[in-house]
């Protein structure tokens, strides 16, 4: 299977066509139309090409595949090292599946600037991918930074009232927060002379790195903060909710779905790759603050009178379960944690969706505003309960597996940790069903809401395949968990190894 | 051989698919000819897996496994099904009353609107209980557990226009959410302790195990644990409440889902997970408590309800108090047996219930009845057979399951008592009351909705057709009566399958079923367990008369309660409001459900919303967090300005910030030099 002339190319294919797109977006005339389409077609293109991927991916093979790794600049010694495992491979794929679903719901509601819109999304993407690609230090933080500024701008231009007050938060907080990773980058580059991460995990692991020990909980800690706001995790959430509420719609399932994977796939690669041993001693307070996060989320969605600052601070609770998982450091906790993550990306960039086309009939988020919706918009109704009932975790859907694995997980790194978290899932099915009945059931008590039109054939071309990836990840969880089982095999033996080291001193 | 158990769940699931996803362009004849065909096709599959398995084709306990669904290391779980004689036993309840049902509500439904969703709820519902009861695993019951829940959220809620109907809905799965955290809980632990939750493996490890005579042991954690997801799903106490709001949906919905079978979920699992249960005595006795004290408490309330179905519905939760104490005594089978014939009567109490309920063109107060069985014969006699019944009356059938449960509740040897089998005989006489009570408001003395003719109760179910057949009193077209002649058969005779020894029979139910409970029970050790007591063979002629003694006791309770009722509402009709004025408080105490769900609301729900709101959200959230942020952020802007002060463009003020700063340096370089 592994046997194709693509495989060292694909990964720069696949991360660099959006950005080939977007460039050529560039010399189009203004025909909002003809953008769209090609959009559109840049973005399907991008996705097909990327299931090049599973396809020839090899389970269990030990180390990083499709690998690419070239002389970038010789001073600093920085390299193109590009390279995917079973857990950043569906990351990639699951960021190819969203955008042509974002370039979807964007066709009817985005009409002023669509050039730039969809540049940036298309440049979004390119970076979005490469954060997930790159094995080399510095070409990760390229594209890390590569993400903020046009997601700022989607956000900045194309959002509701507030926002510019909400694009500058959301670019000062993860921003802030990113410099430490940067001066961390720095410190290794220093000392190591090399961004590369396997060669810096190789050294660190030989003990090859000068002045390590000591400096090694705060690097642990630098890279922590780049990556817990971006999670975001309790307490440094609080950018996550303006920056929703205010973007536009594909900027919010972008945001949701891909953005703050980006912090969890950072904790998993680099927190737990470089510092195995920060990561188990700092994981106690990590998993108190994931456990806050998942409760705390939770209770305040519950309350929100806004239906898209309902779904971002469910966000809040589901990314803590991600922390848990991962720094449980049990291998069905870090499985479950990285199913959570790609079961989120599809439950709650559906939700994002669903609650866009709402705006754009209604032109609000108020819940006070809506109610007895299911009578105006049946078919709207349906998909937003299935979509519901895939983040409450139901069996046989998405949300059920990873949270399920990662509670387990968790419970079998310390009782108290699966107990406190597994209240997740009454509060979940409190704040989501309760939004539902405010929204859908009922009479029908705004005279506006009688005549909202039920969805047109292009919202439910964005919506069915959110919803059919739900039902499949929920039903054969296998052909997903069989490439992450080996991967996160990997990530937690430097953490279990060390136990062990520890428990026999 | 395979039995290809998997169609059972899978052939309703194909049923539910086509009328989910087409049923809007199919005429009512295709849905309803939908709707049918695949609960019937899986009732008759599971009655050809049945003659096959007993005619000896398997051996039972047969496993069928089909794929990996899911797994991370180790640790993995089958799609996978298991066939023995208690899930034969479930299976059957589950496919035959519920395809009955089906076939009473093409006649029940047939003016309402949201035919299709409704028969593809339902379909749903029947491919997640066969799921739950044909699992060979934990998990999978999980997902269908689940699944039901979902199912009785959806039907709970169908005329969900009602706001009561949505809430009840809301509240049914929030709930059961609650029990299904213990339930999960449990998992974890036989995920860490056992590394599996197929029933085979984990009851492998359990078997080599102690009994658990004192303290929690992790086997008592596990059986409370799972006691918890029961009393979710079976609505005992402290989770009851969602039950008798769960009567917003439409009755065929409350008869299958909330009286036959998903309600006694929770009976099913505890009585699978027996290989624990008789392990952990304190787990035991748990489960017993909770059943008799659900069985009087639920009885107390069903007393003063006029709500002819939520009369029904503390029934239901009353008589799956009486399981539990079954299940707690170690009589599993004498909780499954009331549990089969529990699901005969009640889905037919239900089912009459919504024939009277049709008939009246929406009415369900009692106080608006009378004098009906004339109106509505038919009706009127397949109720009677089903209220003889429960209220424990010989020949029929909750006579010999209830009275098998009396019997071990005083005798078992695992905890047996002669104080649950008082209470148990004290809710027998409510049961009988308040079911003679609903009899005769409902059939006797004359019609009394003429007076109310006025009144609209737009809030009630079945609204529609009231507009059109109000004042016409009708019998309900046979394709609803069929169903019920069927019910009221095995309501009657049901229970002869289990006439105990005592009466001369040889309780060829308890055999059936030994296989599954006897074999764990005989494993353990009888004088391992404190209560365990191996009968002399003399002590058996003097049981045998303490048995028939019992026995009568409860056929008098029964009486006693027909007659009350008799006296209170046929008789002298003026005095149950005499009665109720003289108890004053406590009436109204009882009337008012004790005020659980006020309690719940004050004590849980309100501080729980209020203190999100104002603690987390506007507290932590926006003052605290984000008002650190901000300050922070102007307190850079304020150095900001500062410094900015410096960049003057004046030329000497440059000179001076320069000797300032190598007066700075000079200064660290003296400092490093010092030291």
């Amino acid at each position: 299977m592994n046997s194709s002339a693509l495989n060292p190319y694909i990964l720069t294919i696949v991360t660099f066509i959006p950005l080939a797109g977007a460039v050529l977006l560039m010399f189009f005339p203004r025909r909002d139309r003809d953008i769209r389409w090609f959009a559109l077609a840049v973005s399907l293109l991008t996705f097909v090409l990327s299931l090049h991927l599973p396809a020839h991916f090899v389970n269990g093979q030990q180390g990083f595949q499709f690998e690419i790794n070239l002389q970038w600049i010789s001073t600093p010694n920085i390299h193109y090292h590009l390279g995917v495992d079973g857990v950043s491979m569906w990351l990639v794929v699951l960021t190819t599946f969203l955008t042509p679903l974002c370039v979807m719901i964007s066709w009817k509601s985005i009409h002023d600037r669509v050039k730039e819109f969809f540049i940036l999304l298309l440049v979004l993407q390119t970076a979005m991918i490469g954060v997930f690609v790159a094995l080399d230090l510095f070409l990760f933080y390229f594209f890390w930074e590569g993400t903020l500024i046009p997601m700022a701008l989607l956000i900045g231009m194309y959002g509701h009232e507030r926002r510019i007050y909400a694009a500058v938060k959301f670019f000062l907080y993860t921003m802030v927060a990113s410099v430490f990773m940067l001066a961390a980058i720095i410190w290794f580059y220093a000392k190591a002379g090399t961004f590369d991460f396997v060669a810096l995990q190789t050294a660190i692991q030989a003990g090859q790195v000068p002045g390590f020990a000591t400096a090694a909980p705060w690097l642990f800690l630098a890279f922590f903060v780049a990556f817990a706001v971006k999670v975001p995790l309790f307490p440094v959430h609080t950018w996550l909710p303006d920056a929703h509420v205010e973007a536009p719609t594909a900027g919010s399932v972008l945001l949701a779905g891909v953005l703050l994977k980006m912090g969890t796939y950072g904790l998993l690669r680099f927190n737990l790759g470089l510092f195995p041993e920060q990561a188990r001693s700092n994981a106690p307070w990590i998993i108190a603050l994931a456990i806050i996060g998942i409760i705390y989320g939770a209770l305040v969605a519950m309350i929100q009178p806004n239906l898209k600052k309902l779904v971002a601070y469910s966000s809040v609770s589901h990314l803590g379960f991600v922390v848990l998982g991962i720094f449980s450091f049990t291998q069905m906790g870090l499985t479950g944690a990285v199913y959570v993550m790609l079961a989120h990306g599809i439950s709650t960039g559906g939700l994002f969706m669903l609650c866009g086309i709402l705006y754009e009939r209604r032109h609000t988020y108020e819940i006070s505003q809506l109610g007895g919706l299911a009578t105006p918009m049946p078919v709207y109704a349906t998909f937003f309960l299935f979509t519901v009932l895939a983040s409450v975790g139901l069996p046989l859907l998405n949300g059920f597996i990873g949270e399920f694995l990662v509670l387990a997980g968790a419970f079998q790194a310390k009782a108290v940790y699966g107990v406190l978290a597994a209240t997740g899932v009454i509060w979940s099915a409190g704040y989501l069903l309760w939004m539902y009945q405010r929204v859908f059931y009922g009479k029908v008590k705004h005279d506006v809401n009688l005549t909202l039109p039920d969805l047109t054939a292009r919202e439910q071309a964005a919506l069915w395949p959110a919803a059919v990836a739900a039902l499949v990840m929920g039903v054969a969880p296998l052909l997903w968990i069989k490439a992450i089982d080996p991967a996160v095999r990997a990530a937690i033996q430097p953490v279990v190894q060390m136990t062990t080291q520890v428990m026999g001193r | 051989m395979s039995l290809n158990l998997w169609l059972i769940p899978v052939l309703p699931l194909v049923g539910a698919a086509l009328n989910g996803l087409l049923g809007r362009h199919f005429s009512k004849r295709v849905v309803t000819a939908i709707a049918l065909l695949f609960p019937g096709a899986a009732l008759a599959w599971a009655l050809l897996v049945v003659s096959r398995a007993l005619g000896g084709g398997v051996t039972l306990p047969y496993t069928e496994t089909h794929a990996t669904w899911l797994g991370s290391g180790a640790f993995s779980v089958p799609y996978a099904f298991y066939l023995d004689q208690l899930s034969i036993v479930m299976m059957l309840v589950v496919t035959g009353v519920g395809f009955l049902i089906h076939i009473y509500s093409v006649g029940y439904m047939s003016h309402e609107g949201g035919y299709y969703r409704f028969f593809s709820y339902l379909n749903l519902f029947m491919f997640f209980m066969l799921t739950l009861v044909l699992s060979n695993n934990y998990l999978l019951m999980f997902v269908g557990w689940e699944g039901v829940g979902l199912a009785s959220y959806l039907l709970i809620g169908f005329f969900f226009l009602r706001d009561s109907a949505a809430s009840a809905g809301k509240k049914a799965f929030i709930v059961n959410r609650v029990g299904d955290f213990g339930f999960l809980i449990a998992l974890f632990l036989m995920i860490k302790h056992f590394g599996s939750l197929n029933f085979d493996q984990v009851f492998a490890k359990v078997s080599t195990m102690p009994v658990e005579a004192a303290g929690m042991g992790l086997l008592t954690v596990i059986g409370i644990l799972l006691m918890v997801g029961a009393a979710g799903k079976s609505a005992q106490i402290p989770l009851y409440v969602w039950l008798p709001d769960a009567m917003e949906g439409p009755t065929p919905v409350s008869a299958l889902i909330h009286a036959a079978t998903m309600v006694t979920a929770g009976v099913y699992m505890v009585a699978r997970s027996n290989p624990i249960f008789f392990r952990s005595p304190t787990a035991l006795i748990i489960i017993a408590i909770i059943g008799c004290l659900t069985a009087i408490f639920a009885a107390t309330i069903g007393v003063v309800q006029t709500d002819i179905k939520r009369v029904l519905a503390y029934s239901t939760i009353s008589q799956l108090g009486y399981m539990f104490l079954g299940c707690g005594v170690a009589a599993f089978s004498a909780g499954v047996f009331h549990l089969m014939t529990h699901a005969f009567f009640k889905a037919l109490l239900f089912l009459s219930a919504g024939s009277v309920i049709h008939a009246l063109g929406g009415e369900q107060d009692m106080r608006r009845m009378g004098g009906l069985r004339k109106h509505i014969p038919k009706t009127f006699w397949v109720m009677t057979i089903a209220t003889f019944a429960i209220a424990g009356f010989p020949p029929l059938a909750g006579f010999f399951s209830k009275d098998e449960i009396l019997w071990k509740a005083y005798s078992s040897p695992f905890g047996g008592s002669w104080i649950y089998w008082a209470i148990a005989v004290f809710t027998a006489f409510l049961t009988s009351f308040y079911m003679f009570r609903l009899w005769f408001m409902t059939f006797f003395g004359e019609f009394r909705g003429a007076e109310h003719e006025g009144a609209e109760h737009a809030g009630h179910g079945h609204a529609q057709h009231g507009a059109a057949t109000h004042g016409h009193i009708h019998e309900s077209p046979w394709i609803m009566i069929a169903p019920l002649v069927v019910l009221a058969v095995l309501s009657f005779v049901g229970g002869w399958i289990g006439i105990p020894h005592a009466l001369g029979g040889h309780n060829q139910f308890d055999q059936f079923l030994s296989p599954v409970f006897h074999v764990s029970a005989e494993a353990m050790p009888a004088g391992e367990h404190p209560g365990a007591r191996v009968h002399e063979a003399a002590a058996e002629h003097a049981e045998t008369n303490t048995e028939l003694l019992l026995t009568g006791v409860s056929v008098g309770s029964a009486i006693l309660g027909l007659f009350l009722a008799w006296l209170l509402y046929y008789k002298r009709r003026d005095l149950p409001q005499k009665i109720a004025d003289s108890l004053g408080m406590v009436y109204r105490f009882v009337l008012g459900k004790y005020y659980v769900d006020e309690f719940y609301q004050a004590a849980i729900v309100k501080p729980l919303l209020a203190g999100s709101s104002t603690v987390l959200w506007r507290g932590i959230d926006q003052g605290l967090i984000d008002g650190t942020i901000n300050t922070s952020a102007d307190a850079t802007r304020d150095v900001s300005d500062g410094v900015r002060q410096m960049q003057s463009g004046n030329i000497r003020s440059y000179a001076a910030w320069v000797a300032l700063g190598a007066a700075c340096v000079i200064a660290f370089m003296i400092w490093m030099g010092v030291r």
